[in-house]
């Protein structure tokens, strides 16, 4: 049943985890938080089954065979394997220089998804006891899941949550375990004919979070996600979809450091997310990808009467990265939310940004976006803000803040605004700024050194973004930052 | 052992455009000197280039903090020796919070030898700390969870300086202009926050237009500066002879130096015009 051919020497994990959001002061925090260094390193294991490399329909028929996979969803595959290869690459955003035939596109470690602690590999053990997991685990978890490359391999959901009907899984597990509320709403957000890579991804999908919070059910802590690519030109193609019942509420968190590799590697995500009728969902995104991997993600919510999206988007590190998280306000009392961050070094080019469409009246959508580039980095705003005929009494406002940090490095806002109704109130502001030598000089006239005063700088610049994360996630993005920063001054 | 500050034939340039012409200045620890002087004579580019401000080119002479050679150092460094100076126009810092801020400076100060992203003074020690010196200086426990000088207040911006004067402790401190766009109580305050912090615990350079501050923290040595040199040192009568009469008599005994000063107000390089940029 199983392949062991041509197995290589490379590991890739996520997990999956839960944890209280917390009050407490950061600065309590951060000494034990220890180097951020020490996530990037690979552990010696043994992969199980691996498609070979290149996309045809074969390897399409072959991963849904694989999964063992219904014939819709093989057909979907299929389907949208026709519409990729019939799109073009878009001419906008960054350079995408990707040979499709020379990646990965499915990677399946194990057989099945391990039930307990006991069942998990001991070579992932081994990495989450570099990565802290377990400890993280007994200290602020209240469920763990990890990911080993495309698949689950460890899942767990704490009883409490279960207990209210809540559903969270991984997306193939969803599928084989609600197939009916799954295809309900499977690419109805994001078809795949919405875009080139939405259709590459609804082609190879694996992996990817599903979550579904029953009416009026209130998540109190933040669930969580943490995961890194691990396999050399091993393509991350994850779904997720998160359907938020009337009146529930949940924060969804997801975050990433990935190792360095060589070669090239791609990374396209969809993320689909139906908030329905007062109900709140918040997403929130850290990614730190490694400098050779393109990030090209599709992230869409509908929010419906008096619901309330956010998204909270932080991208570092990646070659190019192209992603727009996107609000449509489909009834009125509607609410959109982004807040964008990215951080662009040597190399890098983050085309980030959003999307907020107002199709009913009274409905309210903010953007926020900062962005930095430095030592030659390229960061780019791009947003659109369409406001439909009849969205009366829409209010939406738009804050874009760039800083660079040194003359080598470029900053771009695209600002689009479609707006077909005449009653509304549209707002937006731009400012691009470099770290002055008198906010140095004032620092180190203070004690810092100038490294420590451009990161603290910089950090003060995020912090309306930092302050809205969880304290562990502020914690790393704060060293992530610092990280970024160290050798860019003096 | 007294800690000295010596500033010897000191002269300084922006754009090779001569600032400072030869300045000599020696401080003990302990003492307050008074600095006076009218617009443009270049008090405030004084204190800059003691803290080690990048925009100015010293050409000559030196300063020295005992055997430390202050001109070999950047302006961290300096402050980790025990320089401190509180700005006219301090620098708002957006996102970062005074405490953060200030756990930062304090641990720095206090440990010179630390390095970026090592340990920082423990977090309940420095919490308390801080609460008890904001108590001390009557501030809002709120101040502490602002960011640095944002949206702030003329008054709360001087008075978050003199907070961190409290947690620096610094061997010699410049005060510059500290009591200006205050009004009378609150200058009061901080003259009596500036006594209760202990200046005999430090060497103060105090720079005023006016004589209020002085009131409270009288000097042992009014300097007066015109044209970019120490024209003339008395007591603390001096001090309160130029609050009462101004700079013409000074201005006439030294028509070299005010030609001089003429020169710097109309080249527009004047110590504010540059420290406000």
């Amino acid at each position: 049943m199983l392949l062991r051919a041509n197995i290589p020497q490379s590991l890739a994990i996520t997990t999956f985890n839960n944890s209280k959001s917390m009050s407490t002061n950061l600065m309590d925090t951060t000494n034990e938080i220890g180097e951020i260094n020490k996530y990037d390193f690979r552990t010696e294991t043994t992969a199980v089954f691996k498609a070979r490399k290149g996309l045809d329909r074969n390897i399409v028929a072959q991963i849904s065979e694989m999964k063992r996979e219904p014939d819709w969803m093989r057909d979907f595959r299929l389907k949208s394997l026709d519409i990729f290869n019939s799109k073009p690459m878009p001419n906008w955003g960054g350079d995408i220089a990707v040979d499709f035939q020379d990646i990965y596109y499915y990677l399946k470690p194990a057989d099945h998804q391990s039930r307990t602690w006991d069942d998990v590999p001991q070579e992932i053990k081994d990495t989450f006891d570099k990565l802290g997991i377990p400890q993280a685990e007994r200290k602020f978890l209240t469920g763990v899941k990890a990911k080993f490359d495309s698949e689950v391999v460890y899942g767990s959901l704490k009883e409490d949550l279960a207990a209210q009907g809540v559903i969270f899984l991984d997306t193939d597990s969803a599928l084989r375990d609600h197939p009916d509320l799954f295809r309900e709403y499977f690419g109805k957000i994001i078809p795949p004919t919405d875009n080139k890579f939405a259709a590459l991804n609804s082609a190879v999908w694996s992996g990817g979070s599903f979550i579904y919070v029953p009416p009026g059910v209130k998540i109190e802590f933040p669930l969580q996600a943490y995961f890194r690519i691990n396999a050399e030109n091993m393509g991350q193609f994850e779904r997720t979809l998160i359907i938020v019942d009337e009146g529930a509420s949940i924060h969804y968190v997801e975050g990433c450091t990935a190792p360095m590799y060589s070669s090239e590697s791609l990374h396209s995500a969809v993320v689909e997310i139906i908030c329905k009728r007062g109900s709140r969902c918040r997403y929130t995104t850290i990614q730190n990808w490694a400098n050779n991997i393109y990030n090209l993600v599709t992230k869409r919510a509908m929010a419906y009467q008096d619901a309330t999206m956010e998204w909270v988007d932080g991208n570092l590190g990646s070659k190019l990265t192209m992603k727009y998280p996107a609000v449509y306000m489909m009834e009125p009392g509607a609410r959109g939310e982004i807040l964008s961050i990215a951080f662009a070094s040597k190399g890098q080019h983050q085309d980030a940004g959003a999307k907020l469409v107002h199709a009913a009246p009274h409905t309210t959508g903010q953007i926020i976006s900062k962005s930095i580039s430095k030592n030659g980095g390229r960061s780019s705003y791009r947003g659109l803000v369409r406001v439909e005929k009849n969205a009366k009494h829409s209010k939406c406002n738009v804050v874009c803040d760039a800083l660079i940090l040194d003359p080598q490095s470029r900053s771009d806002t695209y600002p689009y605004i479609e707006i077909l109704e005449q009653d509304v109130s549209i707002g937006h502001e731009a400012s691009v700024s470099r770290i002055g030598e008198e906010q140095l000089f004032y620092l180190m006239s203070r004690g810092m050194s100038e490294a420590e005063a451009s990161t603290m700088i910089v950090n003060g610049f995020i912090e309306p973004l930092v302050k809205e994360l969880p304290m562990e996630y502020a914690v790393e993005m704060n060293r992530l930052i610092q990280l970024q920063m160290e050798g860019s001054v003096g | 052992m007294t800690h000295v500050l010596k500033i010897e034939n000191l002269h300084v340039s922006v754009e090779d455009k001569p600032i400072l012409r030869g300045v000599n200045l020696t401080m003990r620890h302990g003492e307050t000197h008074a600095l006076m002087g009218p617009n443009g004579s270049g008090k405030s580019t004084l204190g800059l280039v003691i803290a080690g401000h990048p925009g100015y080119e010293v050409t000559q002479g030196s300063i020295t903090l005992d055997d430390a050679d202050l001109l070999e150092m950047e302006a961290d460094g300096r402050a980790r020796a025990g320089i401190f100076m509180a700005f006219q126009r301090p620098i708002t810092i957006p996102g970062v919070k005074m405490a953060d801020f200030l756990r930062h400076a304090a641990t720095n100060v206090r440990r010179p030898d630390r390095k970026e992203g090592e340990e920082l003074i423990p977090m309940r020690e420095f919490r308390k700390e801080l609460k008890d010196k904001m108590e001390q200086l009557r501030m809002d426990p709120e101040f502490a969870r602002r960011y640095v000088n944002d949206g702030f207040s003329g008054g709360e911006m001087k008075r978050a300086e003199i907070l961190q004067l409290a947690m620096l402790q610094p061997k010699f401190a410049i005060l510059d202009e500290t009591d200006s766009g205050l009004d009378a109580d609150a200058v009061r305050l901080a003259s009596a926050s500036i006594a209760e912090i202990g200046r005999e615990k430090m060497g103060l350079l105090i720079i005023t237009h006016h004589d209020k501050l002085l009131e409270h923290n009288p000097p042992q040595y009014t300097h007066v500066m015109l044209g970019g040199r120490i024209v003339e040192t008395g007591g603390v009568e001096l001090a309160h002879e130029l609050y009462s009469q101004g700079y013409e008599r000074i201005r006439a005994a030294y028509p070299e130096a005010e030609r001089a000063n003429q020169e710097m107000l109309n080249e527009e390089l004047a110590d504010a015009s540059l420290a406000s940029e």
